[in-house]
């Protein structure tokens, strides 16, 4: 059996205020972030950058090391 | 039951000041003679955490600075736009437990404050002072993430003015407090137009000189028919400081520059025709009222129950109102291109 103690009961509203507080701080940090990013417009202009794959930046050697390693 | 009521408040009374004390100082609770449970904070509730920001002044924060952001020629997102005046609420309610927790002391002698968290032993003064830096913090920084440095920065400034300049600075030291302090109530257009477009112009210039200019004729309009208990405070108020003469000739001299600023503002940017036709009307209301107030003496105004300075100050309060009311309707008129502007 689960006794609360009293001074749960005492200070639920409390409580309750400020998960609510904090919840809508999580919330207002997330909206803001995707207003910022949706902000920064076309998204593929930075994916060319980092998201495409460039052949000329693979070692050459990988390969090989990795058939020794087997 | 009188008596037990009495007692009961003189108890409270004594143990709310013994709280407000021994928070200011950082001592702990020990010297007091009382019962505990009468001298330690109550159990305080969110409304009262609440109550330490100044609701009804935040109110006021929020519309001037609403106004201030949507007259702006430049347009915001909205989510960015709530988020923004969000910070500057909380800022203000930021400004305004500092300014509970630096001044418990004084407000646990007033009546009118008594009944305020700290002096009525609900929260400690420590805790408003860690809820009030807390809070000036994030919403400073939250406010620079949100949209640009001015906006905080010019945040950061209203915080300390109010909090340092005036409550700490000019309250106890000079009658002129509310004129200088009233800086703090002024600042709240000036950054909603910053977070629009990242400076400062004429048009939040003026804005700002239109509370600025405001605040002493409305606030000694109602100082000349309340009678406070600043004066068992050590609050120095021009009333009681320099007279009640003086105080008539200082809502006079102050009215009479508002007006220009007040009209000027009608022929910026973000002034036309539906400002002006309203900031005329209300001016010369306003200064006819002022000019009654100023014109008669402690006896006439006794005679009729300072009539003429109980209608000024509630015009003063509509006069406010309706002018940034008129600012934000042209603004909604411009946005649907209906303004019509001749200059």
């Amino acid at each position: 059996m689960r006794v609360e103690h009293e001074l749960h009961a005492r200070r639920r509203g409390r409580n309750i205020g400020v998960g609510l507080l904090l919840g809508a701080f999580i919330a207002i940090i997330f909206g803001l972030t995707v207003v910022k990013v949706l902000s920064l417009g076309d998204v593929r202009k930075f994916e060319s950058f980092d998201h495409a794959p460039r052949p000329q930046l693979v070692p050459a050697e990988a390969p090989a090391a990795a058939e020794g390693a087997q | 039951m009188t008596g037990f009521r009495d007692a009961t408040g003189a108890m409270n009374f004594t143990g709310a000041a013994t709280v407000a004390r021994t928070g200011m100082n950082g001592h702990t609770m020990s010297d007091a003679s009382l019962d505990s449970a009468v001298t330690a904070p109550g159990e305080a509730g969110l409304g009262d955490y609440f109550a330490l920001l100044k609701p009804r002044v935040m109110s006021l924060v929020v519309f001037t600075a609403l106004v201030g952001l949507l007259a702006a020629p430049v347009p915001v997102h909205p989510f960015v736009a709530f988020v923004a005046i969000l910070c500057i609420a909380v800022g203000a309610g930021a400004s305004g437990a500092l300014n509970m927790w630096w001044d418990a002391d004084i407000d646990a002698v007033m009546r009118r404050t008594a009944k305020r968290p700290i002096p009525a032993g609900k929260v400690a003064a420590a805790e408003a002072l860690g809820l009030g830096l807390a809070l000036s913090g994030f919403a400073v920084v939250l406010l620079f993430l949100a949209t640009n440095w001015l906006a905080a920065g010019l945040l950061a400034f209203t915080i300390f003015f109010y909090a340092v300049v005036y409550s700490m600075w000019l309250k106890r030291a000079t009658p002129q407090n509310i004129v200088i302090g009233g800086a703090a109530g002024a600042f709240p257009p000036m950054i909603g137009w910053a977070v629009a477009t990242g400076g400062v112009s004429v048009e939040s210039a003026l804005m700002f000189a239109l509370i600025f200019m405001w605040t002493p004729p409305h606030f000694w309009a109602l100082a000349l028919f309340v009678r406070t208990d600043y004066g068992d405070a050590g609050v120095p108020m021009l009333t009681e400081t320099h007279g009640r003469r003086v105080t008539r000739n200082h809502v006079l001299g102050y009215t009479l520059p508002l007006v220009p600023v007040a009209l000027g503002l009608g022929f910026t940017s973000i002034g036309g025709p539906v400002y002006l036709a309203v900031s005329v009307v209300l001016n010369i209301r306003f200064l006819l009222g002022a000019w009654a107030v100023w014109r008669r003496d402690e006896t006439q105004a006794e005679a009729d129950g300072y009539a003429s300075e109980k209608r000024l100050f509630r015009l003063s309060l509509s006069y406010l109102f309706l002018h940034f009311g008129a600012l934000l309707a042209e603004a909604v008129l411009r946005f649907y291109g209906l303004s019509v502007m001749p200059w």
